[in-house]
């Protein structure tokens, strides 16, 4: 079956114990994949903000937000695909360096405003936001020096739509 | 007033106009058992948890009001999740309220610990764990408003034990606020008139009506729109009862055992009306054949049911009852209409007579299964409170007997739990003592709750079982039989217990049939007896398979027949 088209949605629930569970477990249960998903606490401490991404064609995407939607929780589906939004991750990587690649690994920060958050005798420990893109460039870049360690947020999005809030 | 979490328990349910409790005490939930000791309050004391939650089920299935289960931690609480899942598979409104371990406890694997509410969160509608006493009251009433608003569904509370002895102010709010919950009940008016519209203009019109018309209590409201026009009705398993079963324009049940005449219009239809329905894989037969020729309008009170399998091209979502009002106010030219879809309703009972379901009895023979829920629904005149358990039993109870009123026919459609029907009568007997409750059961399932017979002899409850005795966990054998070369793998059970002694030694009335001719004198005994469960033991033949039968992944016409 065709997978269809990457869909990110933003999705705001109550700020209560076991809601997480609640919407990881439907989309495991219903077989959705969730390709990433980040939450935090809104300006209201009640409530939250998931911005998850996945992938289905228009038949799983109606399912998905009309799933979400009937949770007991869930106070907001959105669907941001479609339309203008930003979308930004955020990556820490640890990346070997030498005598002789510190002055390239370090044109590399620069170029992607990325920052050097630890230094060790062997290592950069760098921090960069950007969205997929981006993230992926750097990694690909730094690779060849020797990645130890990355660890990345997941995405974010927000719409620029005053309905999307 | 200042109250501990059992009497706010207690003073919860009353104010829900809750009448009835059944449940099972253990140590997690003693300080509410110690309120309910001297309360006045019905409490029916089960002898499996699974029971108390398939009674509080039939109890709302057969009165409309939700069931309310009392349980303990650990094993208690585990005990309810058969009952939750086949619950919430058909939309039944209930409670549950599980004891749990102290707060402080949880967590620690403390003796009799379950993560009931994590176990539970794909089977509940919605399910809570009650953590400061303050806040029990307004779960309570959340709890009895999602139960009973939008789709109908279970809702468990985790109750740890810390929490009932807790003490604080008692007030029971007046009302809910759920911002993240809001039922979509009003149907939308434009889609309302596209679908007259599409309807008026349909020359094979067929309305294939499910469980949701019961549980908005729509069925006088569809009852009128399909008299008005004409339009021939088919029923899920679930929607039996919703429209009158001896009606002329009624079918019978379509899909894997539905009638020829029904699977034959869906085949043929060219505008198929959905209610409340949400085309099951067993009603649909192969997606890619079902309804071929028509354009689909589906009302239905969940959005998710909506093009989740098949797409629709009118949805309206909206609570059946109302959404059938405005259709009813709206809808002008019937009778032109009724006249004119004649030749269709013509054709349809051409179909409806080459093949017929027959429940004839060959006096010299074994008795036939069909033949019993025929005699059945014969001397109770199609007045009783049908429950059923799993397998050929329940197929028969559903082409055999005609359910002419809404919330008659209580059966485990969803999930297809063995083990529903007893305690479900029993249920269902409680919220109305005085009408006559069957259970038509095999003699696999009804061995799956057997034990509530001592509930029902405690509580002198009348209940009536109907075992169709084929020694065989028949359904499964008939699939083998078809499929399977005849290799009968695990599924003779053999003639055991002997069922008349069973339930004489539980205290209640054990009836035999073995022949053709026993059987209506065992059902006038049985129908006769008012104050202790009987059981009918039909003694049935063996070889008798479920027909017409559309094997899975086939397209509705494609049935295979006697
Ligand atoms: C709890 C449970 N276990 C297994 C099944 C699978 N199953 C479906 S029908 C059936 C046979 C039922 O046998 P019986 O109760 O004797 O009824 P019959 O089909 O003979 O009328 C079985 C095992 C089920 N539906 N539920």
């Amino acid at each position: 079956m065709d997978k269809g088209v990457r869909h990110t949605i933003s999705v705001s629930v109550v700020n209560e114990f076991g809601v997480l569970s609640r919407i990881a477990g439907l989309f495991s249960g219903r077989g959705f994949n969730i390709e990433s998903l980040c939450v935090a606490e809104t300006l209201d401490p009640k409530v939250s903000r998931m911005t998850i991404v996945t992938t289905g064609d228009d038949r799983i995407l109606e399912q998905i937000t009309k799933q979400l939607n009937k949770l007991v929780n869930v106070i907001k589906v959105y669907d941001l695909t479609g339309e203008e939004y930003f979308e930004r991750e955020l990556a820490l990587i640890k990346v070997n360096i030498k005598q002789d690649t510190r002055t390239e690994i370090l044109s590399i920060v620069d170029i992607f405003r990325a920052k050097i958050v630890d230094v060790s005798p062997r290592s950069y420990t760098l921090e960069v936001t950007g969205d997929e893109n981006k993230i992926r460039a750097i990694t690909e870049l730094l690779r060849p020096f020797g990645i130890k360690e990355i660890v990345r947020t997941g995405r974010i999005a927000l719409g620029r739509s005053p309905k999307a809030k | 007033m200042k109250k501990s979490g059992a009497e706010i328990f207690l003073e919860c349910l009353k104010k829900e106009k809750v009448d009835t409790i059944f449940g099972y005490p253990g140590g997690a939930v003693l300080p509410i058992y110690d309120v309910l000791y001297k309360a006045d309050m019905r409490h029916i004391l089960v002898r499996h948890e699974q029971g108390a939650v398939h009674m509080a089920d039939g109890y709302a299935r057969a009165s409309g009001r939700p069931g309310v289960v009392l349980v303990t931690s650990g094993p208690g609480a585990t005990n309810t999740v058969t009952g939750l899942a086949t619950a919430y598979s058909d939309s039944i409104p209930m409670v549950v309220f599980t004891g749990q371990v102290p707060t402080a406890l949880i967590g620690n694997d403390a003796f009799q610990e379950a993560d009931i509410v994590g176990i539970t969160r794909p089977c509940t509608k919605h399910n809570y764990l009650v953590k400061d006493v303050k806040d029990l009251a307004r779960i309570v009433k959340e709890a009895f408003y999602i139960a009973t608003t939008g789709r109908p569904g279970p809702v468990l509370i985790d109750l740890p034990k810390d929490v009932q002895t807790a003490v604080t102010d008692f007030s029971y709010p007046d009302n809910v606020d759920i911002p993240s919950y809001q039922p979509n009940l009003k149907g939308h008016s434009g889609q309302i008139k596209k679908a007259l519209k599409l309807i008026l203009a349909s020359e094979r019109p067929v309305i294939y009506a499910g469980g949701g018309v019961i549980s908005s209590n729509a069925a006088a409201e569809l009852t009128s729109f399909v008299r008005k026009l004409g339009i021939p009705v088919t029923n899920t398993l679930m929607g039996l009862g919703g429209f009158p079963g001896d009606d002329p324009l009624f079918m019978g049940m379509l899909g894997m055992h539905g009638t020829y005449a029904a699977n034959m219009a869906m085949t043929n239809t060219d505008c198929l009306i959905a209610i409340g329905s949400r085309f099951d894989d067993r009603v649909t037969g192969k997606i890619d054949e079902f309804v071929p020729y028509a354009k689909i309008i589906h009302l239905d009170v969940d959005p998710t049911s909506i093009s989740k399998n098949v797409a629709v091209d009118i949805p309206i979502v909206g609570d059946i009852k109302n959404v059938l009002k405005v259709m009813l106010k709206e809808l002008t030219g019937a009778a032109k209409f009724k006249r004119s879809i004649k030749a269709w309703r013509t054709e349809i009972d051409g179909w409806a007579a080459t093949h017929t379901l027959s429940a004839k009895q060959d006096k010299k023979k074994k008795i036939r299964p069909q033949y019993v829920v025929d005699r059945l629904y014969a001397l109770t005149k199609g007045d009783a409170i049908i429950t059923t358990e799993v397998g050929q039993n329940q197929m028969w109870s559903a082409q055999f007997y005609k359910y002419k009123n809404p919330r008659t026919f209580l059966t485990s459609g969803g999930l297809g739990t063995m083990g529903y029907g007893l305690p479900a009568a029993i249920g269902a007997q409680v919220a109305f003592p005085e009408k006559t409750v069957i259970d038509i059961a095999g003699d696999g399932s009804i061995q799956m709750n057997i034990q509530e017979l001592a509930t029902a002899v405690d509580q002198k409850l009348p209940v009536k079982i109907a075992i169709l005795n084929n020694r065989f966990l028949g359904m499964v054998r008939q699939w083998q039989e078809l499929f399977f070369d005849k290799r009968y793998s695990s599924t003779c059970i053999g003639n055991k217990p002997d069922f008349v002694k069973l339930i004489e030694a539980y205290g209640g009335v054990g009836l035999r049939a073995k022949t053709p001719d026993e059987v209506d004198n065992v059902i006038k005994q049985a129908l006769k007896i008012t104050d202790r469960p009987v059981l009918m033991d039909f003694v049935v033949d063996a070889t008798e398979d479920v027909y017409p039968m559309v094997p899975a992944g086939q397209p509705l016409n494609k049935m295979l027949l006697v």
